[in-house]
């Protein structure tokens, strides 16, 4: 009987286990998961923020679903892998062995650097535990600062506006998102949160963090500005949890090496989800990303391979449906470059696909606050980018992942002022006809 | 908004209401659960998002409550072909 052992309970790890189950049904499944609330949501936690949802909804599986896995589970933190005697050493002194193992630790919230940094009501939103501190001060809370960028940055600020906190965010730079989103996007997103009443602080950098008896009563930036407050969000990117990988010797980049079977440097041991940079056989490049379904696919694929197959990951364009200042928003393939001055490195929902811009003209047209702007290369579309409505969402995703020729209707979209979503919902129509005749016999 | 348009989102309501189902695209699901905390008859709509199957529930309203409160666009109305069976599906 071959025993599997996966280190880490998010979308990555519960994919390979259900995998794993499927093709053995003998199989030993054993989970060391050191998050003590177990497989939840990592995404619904904004929504759990805001209140739409209670706590009890962040639960995908109820209690026949793992049954059904027949996995065991151990609350406890993997701290070192023996590849040599297949043994994984855990942090409370035991060890498991495995036949095959994987490495599913996810990514945690970068730290900042300032003064006053370890002051109580400084937090950051990495899981659940997180996300019940940010509630139980947002309780008491007067004021807050949010310091990063990204989506996580303002799932807490909309969290603490929907829960009355008086809510300070503070931009490095003059706008928000600036590698992914371009600079009409960031004004309308920074637009709306003004509307919700959200402070909004531009060239701002935290140079102290003032607290009183251990805890935060406020910051000053850089410039000598002080704004009381008494909780400080921090969301300036994330970084894949790689001190078991780098303890153990398995190869390392920015995050664990994985070849498109997702297996990394030591034999039978894997890594999948956003702990993982995976090799992308289409572009002979190894990413990050921070994404559910790309996690969830490699976790899959990694099980796969785990339980005697040999199946390839295949990236697909990365995208993400994401709400940004209560407005819809969808970002498919290459839309940004460069740098953002919040971020270090990758954040939560992010990929970093999405600043590889090759040669690309941008084409836009705005309608009230709903934005479409596209990414049209040479023959294909590299990516685009929708904010409002999203009627267009699913017809675009598919033309950018499937690299449908557009050069019909290339010089259309490239004219000035031309009326994207017309153009594209009538190409994407006439895309469809045309393909389900194709699949007639 | 204009009127045309109201009506027509009307019209795609009832025509819902008569002759589809609510389908998931899983690769958008974060697994949220907002569709399932919304549901008035307590279907696990967030379930059916994971596995990929449409939400064939007899019991569904096909009310539309999920499709709406989804906020990552997982959630359409699916016609079920049931009249026109010539197209495929069932």
């Amino acid at each position: 009987m071959v025993r599997h052992v996966i280190i880490g309970g998010g979308p990555a790890g519960i994919a390979a286990a259900e995998a794993i189950r499927r093709e053995d049904p003998r199989a030993e499944l054993l989970l060391v998961c050191d998050d003590p609330y177990g497989y939840y949501s990592r995404p619904g936690l904004a929504y759990y923020l805001t209140g739409e949802i209670p706590e009890e909804m962040l639960y995908p599986f109820g209690e026949q679903d793992m049954r059904k896995l027949r996995m065991h589970i151990t609350h406890d933190r993997a701290t070192r892998i023996n590849s040599f005697d297949r043994l994984v050493e855990l942090q409370s002194g035991s060890s498991v062995a495995y036949d095959q193992l994987l490495i599913a630790t996810g990514a945690l919230a970068a730290s900042i650097r300032t003064l006053g940094s370890e002051l109580a009501g400084v937090v950051k939103l990495d899981c659940l535990e997180d996300a019940k501190r940010i509630l139980k001060l947002a309780r008491k809370a007067r004021a807050a600062v949010v310091i990063g960028g990204g989506i996580t940055a303002l799932e807490i600020v909309e969290g603490l506006r929907a829960r009355g906190v008086k809510t300070h965010y503070l931009l490095r730079g003059d706008r928000y998102w600036s590698n992914v989103l371009d600079e009409t996007e960031s004004k309308i997103v920074e637009h709306r949160l003004q509307e919700e009443g959200v402070q909004l602080h531009y060239h701002s950098e935290v140079d102290q963090i003032l607290g009183k008896n251990g805890r935060v009563e406020g910051v000053r930036t850089e410039d000598g500005r002080q704004i009381p407050c008494d909780l400080v969000a921090v969301a300036i990117g994330i970084r894949p949890r790689t001190e078991l990988a780098v303890k153990s010797g398995i190869e390392m980049d920015r995050g664990i090496l994985v070849n498109e079977f997702m297996e990394t440097s030591a034999p039978d041991v894997y890594a999948a989800g956003d702990v993982a940079q995976v090799y992308d056989l289409s572009t002979g490049k190894s990413v990050l990303d921070s994404l559910w379904s790309p996690a969830r696919q490699q976790g899959h694929t990694a099980g796969m391979n785990m339980s005697g197959g040999r199946v390839p990951y295949l990236k697909t364009v990365a995208f993400n449906v994401t709400r940004l200042a209560n407005l819809t928003t969808t970002i498919i393939g290459a839309v940004g470059q460069g740098a953002d001055p919040d971020l270090i490195g990758i954040a939560r929902g992010d990929s970093e696909t999405w600043r590889q811009l090759p040669d690309a003209i941008a084409a836009q047209s705005d309608f009230d606050v709903n934005r479409l702007r596209l990414l049209v290369g040479n023959t294909t579309l590299l990516g685009a980018i929708l904010l409002g409505d999203q009627t267009l969402s699913q017809a675009l995703q598919q033309l950018v992942a499937q690299r449908v020729d557009i050069t019909s209707v290339r010089d259309q979209l490239l004219k000035p002022k031309a009326p994207l979503a017309e153009i594209i919902a009538n190409f994407y129509v006439q895309w469809k006809r045309e393909n389900a005749l194709a699949r007639q016999p | 908004m204009n009127l045309k348009h109201l009506f027509r989102n009307e019209k795609t309501r009832r025509q819902a209401l008569v002759q589809g189902y609510v389908v998931p695209d899983t690769a958008r699901c974060v697994q949220c659960g907002i569709c399932t905390y919304n549901c008035p008859i307590n279907i696990d709509v967030r379930r059916h998002a994971w596995l990929g199957e449409p939400v064939k529930d007899s019991h569904c309203l096909t009310c539309g409550e999920c499709v709406a409160r989804c906020p990552r666009g997982v959630l359409r109305f699916e016609r079920t072909n049931l009249f026109n069976p010539v197209e495929g599906g069932e």
